[in-house]
């Protein structure tokens, strides 16, 4: 960490960036205001929203929940509506432990794709940091490509690729590498691959960025110094390139944990992700209080640890000053 | 009831909030049905002869319109939700009574689905039969007689006894992703009342699908259709339609790939899917002269010839082909109606123990 504090701090001058701070500060909070009113419109006002509805029971109604907050019957009517939120369904959620193994498994499988993900992409972001500039933009230009197709066609292909008399075990049974045909579609090896497949831009992105900035002359003074490669790379390279991991890493493992679809078509029956839990409890159950629930509760598993994260981080950038 | 799209347009229930109703002048109906329900040149004959235009949306689940509906401001003017999830979406006052002064055609409609159809809508004074099926047994017939030795598949113990169901599991089991579907099947299987709400009734169901559960290759309510027409599979739960669309496909390609459809002897669901227009719907002068026009006897037989299922118009039945009307598959005979049951929309403790039920079955947990 002391490294990213140490580049980043030397980059302005304490008493240039203090002047700059009073100039500019009126112009700044008028353009910070901007991300802050669209963090509370489409994020704050959802959850509270959500947060609400997890508070209200089921009914058999328009909306499927009572009490719907609204002024109908005054303002005692808003109140007496108010006092009847509970925390039952959260206390619901204690008590059977699908949901815990599901919270459990999801992150499991968010944690392991992560890693995989960072185990490929970090090989082709290298090689494209040190690819000719010339063809640099080429290259980004082919991770970028993907997207430029649905998702949902992406993840289908895969069924293609891996089902039983799919593209995969054809070729592998036609050059006689195998005899029996592999199963991997329904399995959580598919889902591996659909989540490695279909993140890995945003793996491949923040990791190049920072490699890209990194000085090569390090690694030829590493070298010129009797350093063996691999001890440079651990030494210099890898340590330089953490923030781009860092925000890989969370770009990849945050939207992995609550995934559906990739689980939901390359995945098995059996695969009990948190996503398809919230699913069946919205959908099947018609229980939007409980699915509520779930989703906020979610909320915290993933933005309790990063704030942490975040707070560590920002410790060490103190101590490295 | 062919859940071919994917489910994500869950999220399309947010942008739909937004979207608003056309002009009053441009004469527009909203029409949301199941996927690969209808023979397109029927949207094109109405617009034709009426001058509406119709925009047609579909979906692949009931839970989804559902919710929708439940959301509120849909902007659909029509849709087509089965009777057992109708009868819990009237309660909740999603729908507006239908004005039969305006549906002259409800003339053509046949007595013996309109008395199964009022167990859900009390009168029918909310919604008019679209199509009819049963839940029952799809399967390869080559490939489950070299594995059981017998063609003769006409009882759910081919599915429920695991000796039975262990010789299909290499060549292949799929079952619909619906509990609503499969528990009154193993509870008539069992020789228990399918409508029952007892837990301890339903655990016994549980019990039965546990013991086959190593067997089943897959829980998924639409992808058996294709399946079976490859010969990927050669046992499914399927809804009728499906596996009789399954069997043309199979025709179709020509790979010696024969499908059957059975419903079992101890008895088999029987659903039905409803017209109904929502209590917030922009244009429902349009809505019902589009109903309407859907129980022409002409119009209707034409969906059913495309769409394989049978449905509720008896005028209908004399521009339906022969061979999809003399199919006691399609329009059971009087020995098999005795034989089908309805199920009844849970309530919703019953539902939490049928979705508990259900994870349990499918994922292990």
């Amino acid at each position: 960490m002391t490294h990213i504090a140490a580049t980043a701090s030397s980059s302005t001058q304490p008493a240039e960036a203090l002047l700059t701070t009073l100039a500019k500060g009126f112009v700044n909070r008028l353009v910070i205001i901007i991300p802050y009113l669209w963090l509370l419109f489409f994020f704050l006002v959802p959850f509270i929203i959500v947060f609400k509805i997890s508070l209200s029971q089921t009914a058999i109604s328009m909306p499927p929940y009572t009490p719907v907050l609204d002024f109908k019957d005054g303002v005692a009517g808003f109140f007496a509506g108010f006092r009847a939120l509970n925390f039952d369904n959260y206390t619901w959620l204690t008590q059977d432990a699908l949901y815990f193994n599901a919270y459990v498994t999801s992150l499991i499988i968010a944690g392991i794709s992560t890693i995989l993900t960072l185990i490929v992409g970090y090989p082709i972001a290298y090689g494209m940091a040190r690819a000719p500039a010339t063809i640099r933009p080429t290259l980004l230009m082919l991770v970028i490509l993907p997207f430029w197709t649905s998702f949902l066609i992406r993840v289908y292909a895969w069924i293609g690729i891996l089902k039983p008399e799919g593209l995969l075990n054809q070729v592998l049974l036609a050059t006689g590498l195998i005899s029996q045909p592999l199963v991997i579609l329904n399995t959580y090896t598919a889902i591996f691959i659909g989540i490695v497949y279909s993140y890995l831009p945003f793996m491949v992105l923040p990791l190049y960025s920072s490699l890209e900035k990194m000085d090569y002359s390090l690694i030829e003074a590493a070298q010129d110094l009797g350093c063996p490669p691999t001890g440079a790379f651990w030494k210099i390279t890898f340590p330089l390139s953490l923030p781009g991991v860092v925000a890989g890493c969370l770009l990849v493992f945050i939207p992995a944990v609550g995934e559906f679809v990739i689980p939901d078509l390359l995945g098995g029956s059996q695969t009990l992700m948190i996503g398809k839990t919230l699913w069946n409890e919205f959908f099947s159950n018609r229980d939007w209080p409980v699915s509520s629930a779930v989703a906020v509760i979610l909320l915290l598993v993933l933005t309790i640890p990063i704030m942490f994260f975040q707070q560590a981080q920002a410790k060490a950038q103190e101590q490295g000053r | 009831m062919i859940r071919k799209a994917l489910w994500l347009s869950a999220t399309s229930v947010f942008l739909t909030l937004f979207t608003a109703g056309g002009h009053a002048e441009d004469r527009v109906v909203n029409v949301y049905n199941w996927s690969d329900y209808i023979d397109s040149s029927i949207i094109d004959d109405f617009t034709k002869k009426t001058g509406i235009k119709v925009v047609y949306d579909t979906f692949d689940s009931n839970e989804i319109l559902e919710t929708k509906l439940l959301a509120g401001g849909s902007g659909y003017d029509v849709v087509v939700p089965s009777a057992n999830f109708l009868a819990r979406q009237i309660q909740a006052g999603v729908f507006q009574k239908l004005d039969k002064s305006k549906l002259p055609n409800i003339s053509n409609m046949w007595d013996v689905i309109s008395e199964r159809t009022a167990k859900y809508d009390p009168g029918n004074e909310y919604a008019v039969n679209y199509m009819w099926g049963t839940v029952g047994l799809g399967y390869n017939v080559k490939k489950v007689t070299a594995a059981l030795g017998t063609d003769k598949i006409d009882s759910w113990d081919v599915f429920f006894n695991p000796d039975k169901l262990a010789k299909l599991k290499d060549c292949g089991v799929y079952v619909l992703d619906s509990p609503a579907d499969i528990i009154p099947a193993a509870l008539k299987y069992l020789g228990l009342d399918p409508n029952s709400t007892s837990p301890d009734d339903i655990a016994k169901a549980e019990e039965a699908l546990l013991k086959v559960r190593p067997y089943i290759r897959k829980f998924h309510s639409s992808e058996y259709i294709n399946a079976l027409a490859n010969g990927d599979i050669c046992l499914a739960i399927g809804w009728s339609g499906d596996v009789f669309q399954a069997r043309n496909r199979a025709q179709e390609a020509k790979q010696g790939v024969e499908i059957g459809y059975s419903v079992p002897k101890e008895g088999a669901q029987m659903w039905f899917d409803m017209m109904a227009i929502p209590a917030d719907a922009p244009h429902v002068a349009d809505a019902l002269e589009f109903i309407n026009y859907m129980m022409t006897p002409e119009v209707i037989a034409k969906s059913s010839n495309y769409v394989l299922y049978a449905n509720g118009n008896k005028a209908s039945q004399q521009f339906i082909d022969k061979a999809i009307l003399e199919d006691p598959s399609v329009y059971p005979d009087e020995e098999t109606t005795k034989k089908l049951y309805t199920v009844a929309p849970y309530d919703p403790k019953t539902q939490r123990i049928i979705t508990r039920t259900w994870t349990k079955i499918v994922t292990g947990q």
